[in-house]
């Protein structure tokens, strides 16, 4: 069945059978491999990404659920509402987000592997709650695993996201 | 995963028929259990059905006495509703315990209750509420709900539509989590409606269940002291990897006494 998807501001028509799993669609027709797949049991977090706005596992989702929504995924991050931290750093020659750059500058990641998950799942956190606590930014990322870091950093580098996101918000 | 045909109904009605036309069709809700057990080919539907295109079913509303929460409402939009913590905040705070944010954000209440999950966490707060679950055709008591492990008194083509959960005197939830899931090793409510207390234990055995041990002694004293005479014989609980059956008999007893000390 042919489904439109909205990715990162782009209207994109593909084809895909109704068994297709968002994360797939990213990955294998529009090629936006930031989205990691890590597990295949719900519980990593690494392909988390926005939904309307929202963090979700696009391995949990269906493709034909998310016809009609606004999806954003990490490739997206750095050009959606809140924007660039004025700091080069991406593929294409882009600014990163700023809670990008938190996780660069606070050593927030090792391997990689869990980070666009990590950032997805923090901004959500953070657009809805400008101000964390450690305990709250702990507690939300309880869906997201590290085998690396040991979380301390990511940890760090949320809360200097946080306050860097709410800078730029007025 | 096998294939399925895809339908997105806008009411319940239409929800219904697509069920009873189609033998071996199911409901989606928020994919949250059912979208890993089609991964895992547990389930092999010949039909998906979403609800999510049927909005009435994301209402959350104060109706005299009870609150009355829609099945497609999000764990996350319950932990974050103001009627919900106002009246309930115990419920507020059961919802913001489950799974992860993610799984908050698609996750409902609904999908919960049908799925019925011996570990799941509404279970017990529909159970020591004495919640009714309306469905498209009746309204079944949460206490002739759980019947089994994954099991509920939902027929086949049924739909849950909403649950109403009678607003209590006071109460709380307390749950040991598993690790990784966050699924309840032991989850346990303690309600006083005003009349009576009811007690409803989850994650400890093969269904949610109430416990007339401790609803007795609450109702005599509500008081964390007096579980000390707390007791569960641990001959039906579930022991597995995480926990044995005795653990599981402690642990009941002891989130009874976090729970009543929240409520006090
Ligand atoms: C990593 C992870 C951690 C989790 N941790 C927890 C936890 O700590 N505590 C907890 O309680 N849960 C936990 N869950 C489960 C989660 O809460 C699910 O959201 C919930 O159990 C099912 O709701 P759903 O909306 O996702 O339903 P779905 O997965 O869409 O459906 C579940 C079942 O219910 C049926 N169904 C759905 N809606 C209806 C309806 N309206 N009427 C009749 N039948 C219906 C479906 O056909 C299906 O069989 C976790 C899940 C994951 C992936
Ligand atoms: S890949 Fe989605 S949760 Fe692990
Ligand atoms: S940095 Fe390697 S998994 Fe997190």
């Amino acid at each position: 069945m042919a489904i439109t998807l909205r990715v990162n501001r782009q209207a994109h028509t593909v084809d895909c059978a109704p068994n297709t799993l968002l994360v797939d669609v990213l990955r294998e027709k529009l090629r936006l491999t930031g989205t990691h797949v890590g597990c295949d049991t719900s519980q990593c977090g690494a392909c988390t990404v926005h939904v309307d706005g929202r963090s979700v596992k696009s391995c949990t989702m269906l493709a034909v659920e998310a016809a009609d929504a606004e999806i954003t995924t990490i490739e997206g991050l750095a050009s959606s509402a809140d924007g660039s931290s004025g700091r080069s750093g991406l593929a294409d020659g882009g600014n990163l987000h700023p809670m990008q750059a938190a996780f660069q500058e606070c050593h927030g990641l090792q391997c990689g592997f869990c980070t666009p998950g990590m950032v997805m799942s923090a901004t959500d956190l953070c657009r809805r709650n400008p101000k964390p606590t450690e305990h709250e930014v702990r507690h939300w990322l309880e869906g997201n695993l590290c085998r690396c870091t040991g979380y301390h950093n990511i940890v760090k580098a949320v809360l200097a996201g946080a306050e860097a996101m709410g800078g730029k918000a007025k | 995963m096998k294939d399925f045909q895809f339908h997105r109904p806008s009411s319940v009605a239409e929800a219904v028929a697509l069920l009873k036309a189609r033998p071996d069709a199911k409901l989606l809700s928020g994919g949250q259990s059912l979208i890993p057990v089609l991964k895992l080919d547990l389930a092999e539907p010949s039909d998906l059905i979403s609800l999510a295109g049927i909005g009435e079913l994301r209402d959350i509303r104060v109706d005299g006495d009870r609150i009355v929460i829609g099945a497609l409402v999000t764990h996350d939009a319950v932990h974050r509703s103001p009627e919900v913590q106002q009246h309930i905040p115990a419920l507020a705070t059961l919802a913001g315990t489950i799974g992860d944010a993610q799984v908050r954000n698609r996750g409902t209440l609904g999908g919960s209750v049908a799925h019925a999950d011996p570990a799941a966490d509404y279970p017990a707060a529909l159970l020591a509420l004495g919640a009714t679950i309306a469905t498209d055709r009746r309204k079944i008591a949460a206490d002739d709900f759980f019947t089994g492990l994954f099991e509920t008194a939902l027929e086949r083509d049924e739909v849950v539509v909403a649950v109403h959960f009678p607003i209590p005197k006071r109460a709380a939830y307390a749950k040991f989590s598993h690790r990784a899931s966050k699924y309840a090793l032991v989850g346990v409510m303690v309600v006083d409606t005003g009349h009576n207390v009811r007690v409803a234990v989850t994650g400890a055995g093969p269904k949610v269940f109430r416990h007339a041990n401790i609803e007795g002694i609450l109702e005599r004293d509500f008081a964390v002291d007096a579980l000390a005479a707390a007791s569960t014989p641990p001959d039906e609980l579930n022991g597995d990897l995480e926990a044995s059956a005795e653990y599981r008999a402690h642990l009941i007893t002891v989130m009874a006494r976090r729970a009543v000390q929240a409520c006090l």
